[in-house]
């Protein structure tokens, strides 16, 4: 079996892993990562989206092996701290109302999370362009839009601020 | 006393939401996180063929494969049945109710049948070793189409005789009487697709034995967990004492986890055999065939009006589809959408007729809305073409014809407590400026314009709050509609509020705790609210057709209420006054006349507790549990308008503008509420313009994964502006009606009335759903071609790609 060694969320793991190991399997049942769900089998849904190495990717499309070496960032490590902090993003799918049954809301956050590192003040439609491989049955998405547009404005000030 | 400060009402109010933290930050419980020490993993051999008889289905194979712990056909799995899966609504006294186990014993009768089970140390070997069952399938016809279904020359179930499950006919007035004196008949044939109802988390059904007490824990992930534990009893024979079943955090449902599934009795039967916890998780593929479907009816409808434009009766002939078994409420889906078909008109005379079909498709159950969207679709399409062959506008006629009066008894005899359709459409055509659209419409027709403009209206009014018991008990319903809750101040001033109905996405901790917090004069933060454990929740009737607040919440108010009167009398006696004498307001008791004299809530739940000085009679606690059974439903309304712009040459359908405005009674939290009706309209417009879940000839689901089935991403989507009116319903206290169907059941017909709207001066009457561009194109042509000329300009080219 080979082994893979990877960041995720800012602890180094080390493992022999099935060659057909899907990365998603391997976050969730060795990591104990379940913050990452998953919601298809055809890479449509974007549940599991995960940033790898900073970009936006769908864990089920990925064994465990190509992501060797990686950094992997998921819903659980998106916010400094142990949990209890929360990114800007979080702040505002929560204060927008911009989930409900809230299965969706990891990959979106992080789908979302990859678009505002490529266009930190998106339009709405580029809003719904940049989420469009991330499904929500329960919102309509357009509390998530403004979520994100929200995001965009809070994380400009921070950078704001910062420079 | 503790000196409080008045605290703000929390009911009306916006508070974001308790649930969130958990689901922004990853910490969730979904069923298939669940990890447990030597915890096997399920997968299940499905039929690829439609109908079939199984002739040999060998798992021996299977069980060699590495790290495969047990194999099982349905034959091997007969005996731990003691009854198969259950239908719970008997619609006629002749139903016809055909066998359903869980896993086929001789023959599949849809793609998608269990055949046989393997339990192995991890999904990887588990999905592996699928591959080495061996099965024979002696191929039987499908039956797909329903008219040729009904005519019975292939049968789903040769045993029973016929693929007619009931036939279901009713008649108020005398229908007729008023088609004979109608100056005008419209009659039109609609179709309902199939939908895939696709909650965003795929089931899953965690068992864990205890073998030396035969006991057992079941995680899955459904909407009625107390429904399953029940029937799970029932099916397996396992003691209710001797079973919990726990719906933890549950990432959607939309009527699709109202279900009591093969899987969760396969689970259970697996742990009971092997000794071990087995989990079963569904992929979504999985889901598209073993997880019930919604819709899928042919709606034969006919209006009487007369030359003025008053309606005078209404003539409903469905055939709807089954699909291959009766699952818990399939029967009953199309028939609760029967009371809506006369909507909110004030009809004389109605004639209902009603067919469930069985064929060689996934059976069909409650999907967002069961039988509502339907009704209202079919009457509110029915309008718009009758207005058209009248000549007036669609919703002139509407007003001409709608109930201004209330309570008022309808013709199928709901009698509706409350509504103003004529607020809501005030405010609806005023936010969406309708003159100046139509006026803009009338420009573009006069213009030949390639791009037409299209308004489309629906004023629906839906019953929600499931459901009197005693109505329930009359139409053949197996259990009761009622909902229980507890309400307890724990000893340090903290309540907690245990809530029989569980939510996947609605937000209940959130409402509940706004209506505790009020009624008790408590913080929000101080209120947690505990759902979906049947050992800690022993009561409940679960979660469906828009009942939560209406009912469930109403269970929440009324325990409330007991632990205020039962505080009053802790209250009484410690101040020494006579329990009349004692006020109560936001959270704290006084003596009237007396204000020095008072205690707090928190304070007389410490000294209930302590006992040290308690009336003689009273037990020690501030708790009490409530259950509520409504006695009507509430009657939701609104009106929506949806302006679409539709290419004629592409076919391509825009929707430029969507306004909702939904009259949901007294509102606990107005977040919450535009949520539901987001969500809701955008599965209205799923159904209107992007799904369907497509099967051929020989009964293959060629919509089989998320790549062939369109549910519709952010840029399919338009922005939705919601607004109100509040006509509190007078029949419960809060004045609340429901409002987590509504926006589905308004905005399907709505779209669909816009996009022929665009389309009626160039002849077109109907465009079948999804109003595909290719759909969309073909209807176009069609009208052309049967008026004889040509079609708009450049309309001839063949469209280019397909249908998305």
């Amino acid at each position: 079996m080979p082994r893979i060694t990877m960041t995720v969320d800012g602890r180094a793991h080390s493992d022999d892993v099935e060659a057909r190991l899907l990365l998603v399997h391997y976050l969730r049942e060795r990591l104990g990562k379940t913050g990452t769900p998953i919601g298809c089998d055809t890479s449509s849904c974007g549940s599991c989206t995960i940033l790898l190495d900073g970009a936006p990717v769908k864990s089920c499309t990925l064994l465990a092996v190509q992501a060797d070496g990686a950094t992997i960032t998921t819903i659980e490590g998106l916010a400094d701290g142990d949990g209890r902090g929360r990114h800007p993003l979080q702040e505002a799918f929560h204060a927008e109302h911009g989930l409900q049954c809230g299965f969706c809301t990891p990959g979106m956050i992080m789908a979302a999370a990859g678009l505002l590192a490529e266009n930190p003040d998106p339009s709405d439609s580029e809003i719904r362009e940049g989420l469009e491989g991330n499904l929500c049955r329960c919102t309509g998405y357009q509390n998530i839009v403004r979520a994100v547009r929200r995001a965009a404005g809070a994380l400009a000030t921070t950078q704001g601020v910062q420079s | 006393m503790t000196d409080t400060t008045t605290p703000q009402a929390q009911v009306g109010a916006p508070r974001l939401r308790k649930e969130d933290a958990r689901l922004i930050t990853g910490q969730t419980r979904w069923t298939d996180n669940l990890q447990l020490p030597g915890l096997l993993s399920v997968a299940i051999l499905r039929s690829p063929v439609a109908h079939a008889r199984l002739t040999r289905v060998d798992v021996s194979a299977a069980r060699e494969q590495p790290g495969v712990v047990a194999a099982f056909s349905g034959a091997d799995l007969r005996e731990e049945w003691a009854m198969g899966l259950p239908c719970a609504w008997q619609v006629t006294p002749d139903l016809v109710t055909p066998d359903h186990w869980p896993v086929a014993v001789d023959t599949v009768r849809y793609v998608g049948d269990a055949v046989a089970v393997v339990v192995a140390e991890d999904r990887y070997r588990a999905a592996d070793a699928l591959d080495h069952i061996d099965v024979d399938y002696e191929p039987l016809p499908a039956v797909v189409d329903l008219e040729e279904a009904a005519r019975d020359e292939t049968l789903v179930h040769p045993d029973k005789g016929t693929n007619i499950a009931f036939d279901f006919h009713e008649t108020h007035g005398d229908p007729e009487a008023a088609f004979a004196d109608a100056d005008v008949v419209v009659r039109r044939r609609y179709v309902q697709q199939r939908l895939i109802p696709n909650a965003m988390e795929p089931r899953s059904v965690v068992v864990e034995p205890v073998a030396a007490t035969g006991s057992y824990t079941m995680h899955s992930s459904t909407q009625v967990p107390h429904f399953v534990r029940i029937f799970m009893s029932l099916i397996t024979g396992i003691p209710e004492k001797d079973l919990r079943v726990i719906a933890p955090d549950v990432g959607g449902g939309f009527g699709s986890k109202l279900q009591i599934y093969a899987e969760e009795a396969i689970c259970l039967a697996l742990a009971r055999r092997l000794g071990r916890p087995v989990k079963w998780t569904e992929t979504r593929s999985e889901n598209f065939q073993a997880t019930h479907h919604g819709r899928g009816m042919t709606q034969d409808v006919a209006i009487a009006a007369t030359r003025d434009g008053r309606v005078l009766g209404l003539d409903v002939d469905l055939l709807c589809d089954m699909g291959a078994y009766l699952f818990l409420l399939t029967p009953a889906t199309p028939l609760l959408g029967r009371y809506m078909y006369p909507a909110i008109y004030r009809f004389q005379a109605h004639d209902f007729r009603c067919r469930g079909v069985f064929t060689t498709k996934t059976p069909t159950d409650a999907y967002r809305g069961a039988g509502r969207p339907e009704a209202t679709f079919a009457i509110e399409r029915i309008m718009d073409d009758l207005a058209a062959e009248l000549g007036v506008d669609p919703l002139e006629l509407r007003r001409r014809n709608w109930i201004t009066e209330f309570p008022y008894t309808t013709v199928v005899g709901l009698e509706y407590d409350s509504g103003d359709y004529e607020a809501a459409t005030a405010r609806a055509t005023e936010l969406f400026g309708y003159d100046a659209l139509r006026a803009e419409q009338a420009e573009r027709r006069a213009r030949g314009d390639r791009v037409q403009l299209g308004i489309g209206i629906s004023t629906y009014t839906e019953m929600c709050g499931l459901a009197p018991s005693r109505w329930l008990g009359e139409k053949g319903y197996a259990a009761g509609g009622w909902e229980a809750a507890t309400v307890r101040v724990l000893p340090t001033g903290k309540v907690e509020v245990l809530s029989g109905t569980s939510p996947h996405g609605q937000g209940h901790a959130t409402t509940f705790s706004q209506i505790v917090a009020d009624a008790l004069g408590v913080d929000y933060d101080d209120v947690e609210v505990i759902h979906g454990d049947t050992a800690t929740v022993p009561w409940g009737l679960d979660t469906y057709g828009s009942r939560s607040l209406a009912v469930g919440g109403m269970a929440v108010l009324r325990a409330a209420e007991r632990v205020i009167a039962k505080a009053k009398r802790v209250a009484a006696h410690l101040l020494e006054a006579a329990e009349d004498d004692i006020e109560f307001d936001h959270g704290t008791f006084r003596v009237k006349g007396s204000p020095e004299a008072a205690k707090t809530i928190q304070e007389l739940a410490f000294a209930a507790f302590a006992a040290h000085d308690l009336p003689p009679d009273l037990e020690p606690n501030l708790s009490a549990e409530a259950v509520f059974d409504p006695e009507v439903f509430s009657y939701p309304h609104g009106t929506h308008l949806c302006a679409v712009e539709v290419d004629t040459e592409t076919g391509h359908v825009r929707i430029r503008d969507y306004v909702a405005v939904d009259d949901v009674g007294k509102v606990i939290n107005p977040l919450v509420v535009d949520g539901q009706v987001h969500g809701g309209v955008a599965q209205g417009i799923a159904q209107a313009l992007y799904e369907e879940a497509v099967y051929d000839a020989e009964g293959n689901l060629t919509s089989g994964t998320l790549v062939d089935y369109y549910v519709p991403a952010a840029p399919d989507l338009p922005e939705i502006r919601t607004d109100r009116t509040e006509t509190p319903a007078t029949t419960n206290p809060l004045g609340v009606k429901g409002v987590g169907e509504a926006g589905t059941i308004a905005s399907t017909p709505a779209v669909v009335n816009a996009v022929v709207d665009a389309l009626r001066h160039l002849g077109v009457t109907d465009v079948p759903m999804p109003c595909s561009p290719e759909r969309v194109w073909r209807a176009i042509q069609q009208a052309a071609s049967e008026r004889g000329g040509t079609p708009p300009s450049g309309a001839a080219a063949t469209p280019e790609g397909g249908q998305q």
